[in-house]
């Protein structure tokens, strides 16, 4: 089933950790193997946060071993931070397979990460001038206590409760998932992709890379692919009602943009909160309640129906 | 059977009672369960076990604290103490409010409800000065519900009988598979409404989405704004004097009334190309019908 939830705030900035962990708690009974946010702050100028993983949660009941093996990666991972003249202001390691580093750098970022991914057992989960991604597994509380994600403050971001039925309950399943290898791109998608097969090879095909077997990976990549190629987000999401086939409701962000789209047969759920400060959107209306007690007018978008909205 | 009183009814069996409101059911091997209601029995406005409420007797509930399913306990404890009028204040979009009510009852909800809100009732007046979520009044028998403000997908799932009215605008395959009753959508309507549609008259006074009235068997829609395409079998009809009358007074009744009249309503039936009732068994039609 799975459940969805994003806001975005118009010119300001908002405790979007706290709001988005509301809504998501309020989305818990949609999906409660695992839940991931990705929401957009402000580094600094020329910084980037890069969030990752380093190895699966359920890699830490391996034994003793385990934690040898992530002390290498680390040290792989700083290494290749130092190979490509890469600055590193912060290191934070949150959980002891998930790491956040803030980082000054001025070469390709692209070519930065493919080269981080090389190293065994890691993989990227954010890397931009914006977002930060987080998933893991268990509510949205719980995720947000173990990466204290209540007090972060940002412009906008989006949310996943996974009930998981086509791949894994693992933290490369979860969503969000970052566009990579583009900066601050992020999907969360609530539905079944038909053609997914179909539309990976040929994503594969044009040199794009697949972390998981999670069908909903394929519109981060499907999304990364187009504005690498400069199409614009609104047209990527009208194309995308066309080109893919299933049933499906999903959100994109950017570093300062939030979009939707929803399929033909309109059969996954939305509900709209539109205000002259702020748009909130959910699977459900009980989401939006959980930050708006008051009462607020709401709304379903129909079928195809493609919105974007500037923070 | 007019002979039974209700204290009779009460202390049979439930197989016992299922005859003596004549019905008779059986299991077909391997198949589902089919009821066949006997044409001699008479119709019963109440079930044995309804409250008997007063309408000047007013409480409220204060849902913000609650359970979806306290809050639906609270109802029914209220009606058997008499209450019947309700007031519920604070539903903040939780589900499967005020669902299976059996009875007369004056409920007003004051603010939105989620999904499957007011479903399987038979009887009570409802006002929602709020929005509603998906699956409003799903499998609604009687009674009138009336929303304020806009509702989701799939407003009037399978009802049966009643009034169903959303002032606002509502998503998609609005009474789908509707067998009765009447929904009146004050706004748009969104993709496939009245989907294999059985029974009943739907009335949209916005626009309609595409493929409106795909796979209808019968019933009629009435749409006063653009129509974006018709389904499968769904095909125009002349709007008759008798039409236009039905529409003025259901329409005067909640309010929503155009300005313009009803004059330019389109009118959409079954073609009955693709699916017949008279293709039917006996017993499926008197199922169905």
């Amino acid at each position: 089933m799975c459940g969805i939830a994003g806001i975005i705030h118009k010119g300001r900035r908002a405790n979007v950790g706290a709001e988005m962990t509301s809504m998501l708690q309020a989305l818990k009974h949609r999906g409660p193997d695992s839940t991931g946010y990705a929401v957009y702050g402000d580094p600094g100028e020329g910084e980037y946060v890069m969030r990752l993983k380093i190895a699966e949660a359920e890699d830490m009941e391996l034994g003793r071993s385990i934690h040898d093996r992530l002390e290498e990666r680390i040290e792989a991972v700083d290494a290749i931070l130092g190979s490509h003249e890469a600055e590193v202001k912060v290191k934070e390691r949150v959980r002891p397979y998930a790491l956040r580093y803030v980082l000054n750098h001025e070469g390709d970022t692209g070519d930065m990460a493919e080269h981080i991914e090389e190293t065994e057992g890691v993989e990227i989960l954010s890397l931009g001038n914006g977002l930060e991604l987080i998933k893991d597994l268990g509510d949205a509380g719980s995720v947000a206590e173990a990466y204290g994600l209540r007090d972060f403050e940002g412009t906008h971001g989006i949310g996943h409760t996974r009930m998981a039925t086509e791949s894994d309950v693992d933290i490369k399943s979860a969503h969000p998932y970052w566009a990579f290898p583009y900066n601050d791109v992020s999907v969360v998608h609530n539905g079944q992709i038909t053609n997914y097969w179909i539309m990976r090879r040929e994503m594969e095909r044009k040199g794009h890379r697949f972390m998981s077997d999670c069908d909903s990976e394929l519109l981060a990549v499907y999304t990364a692919h187009h504005l690498a190629n400069g199409v614009q987000l609104e047209e990527s999401l009208r194309r995308s009602i066309d080109e893919i086939d299933g049933v499906f409701t999903y959100l994109v962000c950017t570093k300062d943009q939030l979009g939707m789209a929803k399929d033909t047969m309109a059969a996954k759920p939305l509900v709209l909160y539109e205000s002259d400060d702020l748009i909130a959107m959910a699977s459900e209306e009980v989401a939006i309640r959980a930050i708006f007690p008051e009462e607020i007018d709401t709304h379903d978008p129909y079928d195809e129906e493609v919105r974007v909205w500037q923070a | 059977m007019s002979g039974i009183s209700d204290a009779e009814l009460r202390e049979m069996t439930q197989e016992e009672r299922v005859n003596a409101l004549g019905m008779t059911t059986e299991q077909l091997t391997g198949k589902s369960l089919y009821i066949e209601f006997d044409p001699d029995a008479q119709e019963r406005f109440a079930y044995p076990w309804a409250p008997d409420v007063d309408f000047n007797k007013r409480t409220e509930i204060d849902a913000s604290d609650l359970t979806n399913t306290e809050v639906n306990a609270r109802i029914r404890g209220l009606m058997a103490e008499g209450y019947g009028t309700i007031v519920l204040q604070n539903p903040r979009g939780k589900h499967s409010l005020a669902v299976g009510i059996l009875s007369r009852l004056n409920l007003i909800i004051e603010g939105s409800t989620g999904y499957f809100g007011v479903g399987l009732i038979d009887g009570p007046n409802v006002r929602i000065s709020g929005r509603v979520g998906w699956s409003c009044a799903e499998n609604m028998m009687s009674g009138t519900v009336i929303v304020e403000k806009n509702a989701g997908s799939t407003f009037g799932a399978a009802i049966r009988g009643g009034d169903l009215v959303c002032k606002g605008s509502v998503g998609s395959r609005t009474g789908i598979d509707m067998k009765g009753g009447t929904i009146i959508v004050g706004g748009d309507t969104g993709a496939l409404s009245g989907f294999m549609m059985q029974r009943g008259r739907m009335v949209v006074c916005g626009n309609a989405g595409k493929n409106l009235g795909d796979s209808m068997y019968d019933g009629t829609i009435y749409v006063g704004g653009e129509i974006r395409s018709l389904g499968v079998d769904a095909v125009t009809a002349e709007l008759t004097t008798l039409d236009k009358e039905w529409l003025t007074r259901k329409l005067t009744q909640y309010g929503l009334m155009p300005t313009t009249g009803v004059d330019h309503f389109t009118k959409i039936v079954a073609g009955k190309q693709l699916w017949n009732y008279d293709n039917l068994e006996p017993n499926e039609k008197k199922l169905i019908l």
